[in-house]
């Protein structure tokens, strides 16, 4: 039975709250559902701005998400709830007789009730040299700019301590390009949440992306005379360091309540109902102890704000039961779940899966037929299902033989599919580790406040909203609540191989430094094990843009065209177009064409719409030779087969045109010498028409010229296709030079935003000529940085493919005759 | 089927790359021989049931191909059309010995046209 206390008459009850961080604010939220307009609220914070996720901190260090995308609480929540807020001004003293707190800014507040949500502070080993300026925790925001800071300038950084933290802070340092080494106490990585096998895996995981990860190694003394310069291990050994990061532990804030004479031990000793040993003072969070436990993950802050709500708006509840709590890692691309007790003891029996070529370990601790602790490494979708059967303490004997495969085989027969299973979570079964929201919450709002879409839920209930791990869940319960009514996001994934969009997978690769089609699908959790004939040549283009001259391009990802140089016919014969610089050509390069015409018997000789001469239906067998001969004569690759510049047409120009105003051909063919062997996200065309009569129809290509009496209009984002665009005017510039400047940036900018087989008119309808202007024509700076990145690109992509050997050897492969065997 | 089969020698697993094929002529027509990215090794005749498009040429993927000229997914091991699509391209078994592919075929449809 429930009951809420009276209300006193008069005046709202004043609550202090002191700390302004993730538990507080929690316990704030909570008790103005519960009980609004009760209170009359001030806040004391520690940092100097609104209340943020902590546990974003990683994303934040790994630029995965930026400062306003963590902020929790927005000014004007504590605005709208009429609380004061003070910030980067903490409480330095409680008087308790008076019932008032002072601020180190020399506020004094009084308060009714009092909640201390003060939090923990970064353990610092006592070391020498641990106040050498380069050595920081990673605690809150300043911690990760400190981070970001020498990371900027590349050089070694060490973290001490291979727990959740500091292995985070590992990845999130790496992805910033800095060479980073963890060094551990303990025998194998996160040794609190993991068994030795799956501290194994992690570890393998770790240093493939290139962190040394030292175990079993203390640390002796921090090496430096004003800035550190290396970490010394107890073994001798010397790491250099141009950062140190030091992440072994916390410890609770207690230095408040103690000088106000509350009971401390490890940290604010606190009943079941979060009150203190001051029945006027409740305290929250990291900072507290109950039942000898101190917590320093977010699940269970949740679980004690509810409490502590419930407490202040006057509701009886059982209390709070101390908590079993989960850890995820996160960093992108490693899947690791822990939950509950796992070292193992003598009533204890395990069940074990192991898939040593996916990666993935299980393990599920049993203890008098039910379930006490689980480890899952690299698949741990089935995580919240075993973390509830742990909590719910149900008897696992009927099921426990498909235990391990998680619910899709639990229940007979029942289906494996994703928004089944999450059916069949119970309603207290916690969906959003991150906000802590549980499945009940979820569709009760969707239920009662009519949300359709992933986003609505997020707004409504955070549920989602913070590192996204949980998204399928969250759709999945859409799903099974609307039914058909429900319509997946407007996320639009790549190709069913992932949840995915391209602009997504586009910015993890750089932000992961991704350098592997493998790698992309490993670490974006890909539901297949080497994507399709859709996500396989977008991400070998993303691939070979994000990192030119050093991924190497994989040809099995490409269409046929692009491996074979030449274009496949419905016959299964090839088209050969050698490229004609601006559409000049020469007697010789006619007579080498008409020469291979014969020798191969082609039986189509055609001149294109892009002042070509095509070869038709040459034989595959063929294909090397044609080259070859063609290759002598000087004609190269004309990419009329890729998604890649193909050519640049011109009218005659001021050469010989009586119109002309000025020399189209030399510009064209300065163009093609400039972009060809390009590869960009969709195919590319480029006219350059010397006078305004404009004879190249440069106005319906990708990039078009045309001159006037006084320089050149550049022309972009057409397309002759099945729709016609004509292009948008970009600007007018004065010069050649000025021209290959624009052309270059232009399609740089191109490569660099637009989607796979997105061509330039669709990608500048999608984002706007104005943002296509303001990089390109009005940002001077950033669009000389535009060309040279375009430059550099095809410093590395400027060979002619035909002369390449081992690409004519990749269309040698038939086998020889089959032999008979015995 | 009803003539017994006879087992001839392709060649060895390591001569197709991963997410490959290889091909071999036979007066039955061309066989494609495939190596997915987890080794298995499939043969299937080298025409897609669509418009008779050389599967051999199209992106290897999971257990399946695309044909390169209209996009049709072939499961490698039965050689039907997946999705939407209907159609069988056919099938041929294939057995691995010493690291050898063996493909069986009838002695009849294992000649090699004019030589």
């Amino acid at each position: 039975m429930t009951y809420i206390s009276p209300r006193p008459h008069g005046r709202p009850e004043r609550l202090v709250v002191v700390g302004n961080g993730m538990a507080g604010m929690k316990a704030i939220e909570e008790t103005l559902e519960r009980a609004p307009g009760r209170y009359a609220i001030t806040v004391f914070g520690a940092e100097p701005r609104v209340n943020y996720n902590r546990i974003m901190l990683s994303p934040l260090l790994a630029g995965e998400k930026s400062f306003p995308e963590i902020v929790i609480n927005d000014a004007g929540w504590y605005e709208a709830n009429g609380i004061v807020l003070h910030q980067g001004d903490p409480v330095v003293k409680i008087d308790r007789e008076r019932q008032v707190v002072r601020s180190r800014a020399g506020h004094e507040v009084s308060y009714d009730r009092l909640l201390l949500a003060t939090g923990s502070s970064p353990i610092v080993i006592p070391v020498p040299g641990k106040d050498l300026e380069g050595v920081v925790s990673f605690r809150d925001v300043d911690d990760v700019e400190r981070m970001l800071d020498a990371a900027s300038a590349g050089g070694n950084a060490v973290v001490i301590g291979g727990g959740l933290l500091g292995l985070e802070a590992a990845v999130g340092l790496q992805a910033r390009g800095m060479q980073v080494s963890v060094v551990h106490l303990a025998g194998w990585l996160m040794e609190r949440q993991l068994d030795q096998a799956a501290g194994f895996l992690l570890q393998r995981e770790l240093e493939g992306r290139g962190v040394t990860v030292l175990t079993e190694a203390d640390t002796a003394e921090i090496v430096g005379t004003e800035r550190v310069s290396a970490v010394r291990l107890k073994d001798g050994c010397t790491l250099p360091a141009d950062l140190v990061v030091m992440a072994v532990g916390i410890r609770p804030n207690v230095d408040l309540a103690r000088n106000a004479g509350l009971e401390v031990e490890r940290g604010v000793v606190v009943d079941d109902f979060m009150t203190t040993s001051d029945p006027a003072i409740l305290a929250v969070g990291e900072c507290i102890q109950h039942r000898r436990q101190c917590y320093g993950l977010v699940a269970p802050l949740f679980e004690m704000a509810k409490i502590c709500a419930d407490r202040l708006a006057g509701i009886e509840t059982n209390g709070y039961a101390g908590s079993i709590t989960s850890t995820k890692l996160k960093v992108t691309g490693v899947d690791l779940f822990s939950a509950g007790e796992f070292q193992a003891g003598d009533d204890c029996e395990d069940i074990v899966f192991r898939d040593a070529a996916r990666g993935i370990y299980k393990r599920l601790v049993i203890e008098d037929g039910r379930l006490k602790g689980a480890v899952l490494y690299g698949d741990t979708r089935d995580g919240a299902w075993y973390f509830q059967l742990m909590r719910t303490g149900e008897e696992i004997a009927g099921t426990r033989d498909t235990l391990i495969f998680g619910p899709a085989f639990a229940g007979a027969g029942a289906p494996a599919n994703p928004s089944q299973a999450v059916a069949a979570l119970g309603d207290d079964a916690e969906i959003c580790g991150c906000n802590g929201v549980c499945k009940g919450r979820i569709v009760a709002a969707i239920q009662s406040e009519g949300l359709t879409t992933v986003d609505d839920v997020r707004r409504v209930t955070k549920a989602s909203g913070s590192c996204g791990s949980c998204t399928g869940l969250v759709e999945g319960l859409l799903q099974a609540a609307l039914g058909d009514g429900y319509e997946a996001s407007e996320v639009k994934p790549v190709c069913p191989c992932t949840v995915h969009d391209h602009d997504t997978v586009r910015r993890l690769i750089r932000v992961g430094r991704l350098k592997s089609i493998p790698a992309v699908m490993q670490a974006l959790e890909w539901r297949t094990p080497d994507g399709c004939h859709v996500c396989r040549p977008a991400l070998n283009y993303y691939l070979l843009a994000a990192w030119p001259g050093e991924y190497v391009d994989h040809a099995a990802s490409r269409f046929v065209n692009e491996r074979m140089h030449a274009n496949i016919q419905k016959d299964g014969t090839y088209s050969v177009v050698p490229r004609m610089w601006g559409g000049l050509t020469s007697p010789k390069e006619l007579r080498a064409i008409a020469d291979v015409a014969e020798r191969y018997r082609i039986p189509t000789v055609k001149v294109t719409g892009g002042q070509r001469i095509d070869l038709l239906g040459v034989k595959k067998e063929d294909l090397a030779a044609v080259w070859a001969d063609l290759n002598a004569a000087g004609m190269v690759s004309g990419h009329a087969y890729g998604k890649a510049l193909r050519t640049v047409k011109t009218c005659v120009g001021s050469e010989w045109c009586r119109f002309g105003t000025q020399d189209s051909t030399a510009m064209g063919v300065a163009l093609e010498r400039l972009t060809w062997d390009s590869w960009t996200p969709h195919k590319v065309k480029m006219a350059v028409s010397g006078c305004p009569r404009n004879c190249a129809e440069a106005t319906i290509k990708d990039f078009g010229v045309v001159a006037t009496e006084g320089g050149w209009d550049l022309h972009v984002a057409g397309n002759g296709g099945i729709k016609v665009r004509p292009t948008d005017l970009l600007c007018k510039v004065k010069t050649p030079e000025e021209v290959e400047e624009h052309c270059g940036a232009f399609l740089q900018l191109y490569r660099e935003e637009a989607r796979y087989l997105e061509r330039t008119a669709h990608w500048v309808e999608r984002v706007g000529l104005d943002h296509v202007k303001a990089r390109v024509v009005d940002d001077a700076e950033g669009r000389r940085a535009l060309y040279r990145r375009f430059l550099e690109s095809q410093r590395h992509a400027q060979d002619d493919p035909w002369a390449d050997q081992t690409v004519r050897g990749t269309t040698r492969n038939e086998q020889p005759a089959l032999l008979a065997a015995e | 089927m009803t003539e017994p089969l006879d087992w001839y020698e392709f060649g060895p697993v390591a001569s197709i790359p991963r997410q490959s094929a290889r091909t071999t002529r036979t007066d039955a027509g061309q066989i494609a021989v495939f190596r997915t990215v987890d080794d298995r090794i499939f043969a299937i005749p080298d025409r897609c049931p669509h418009r008779g498009g050389p599967l051999s040429e199209g992106i290897v993927h999971g257990h399946k191909v695309t044909c390169p000229l209209h996009n049709w997914v072939i499961d490698l091991a039965t050689g039907n059309a997946l999705g939407a699509d209907d159609g069988c391209a056919g099938r041929i078994p294939v057995r691995i010995e010493n690291g050898r592919i063996m493909l069986g075929l009838t002695r009849a449809k294992a000649e090699v046209p004019g030589d």
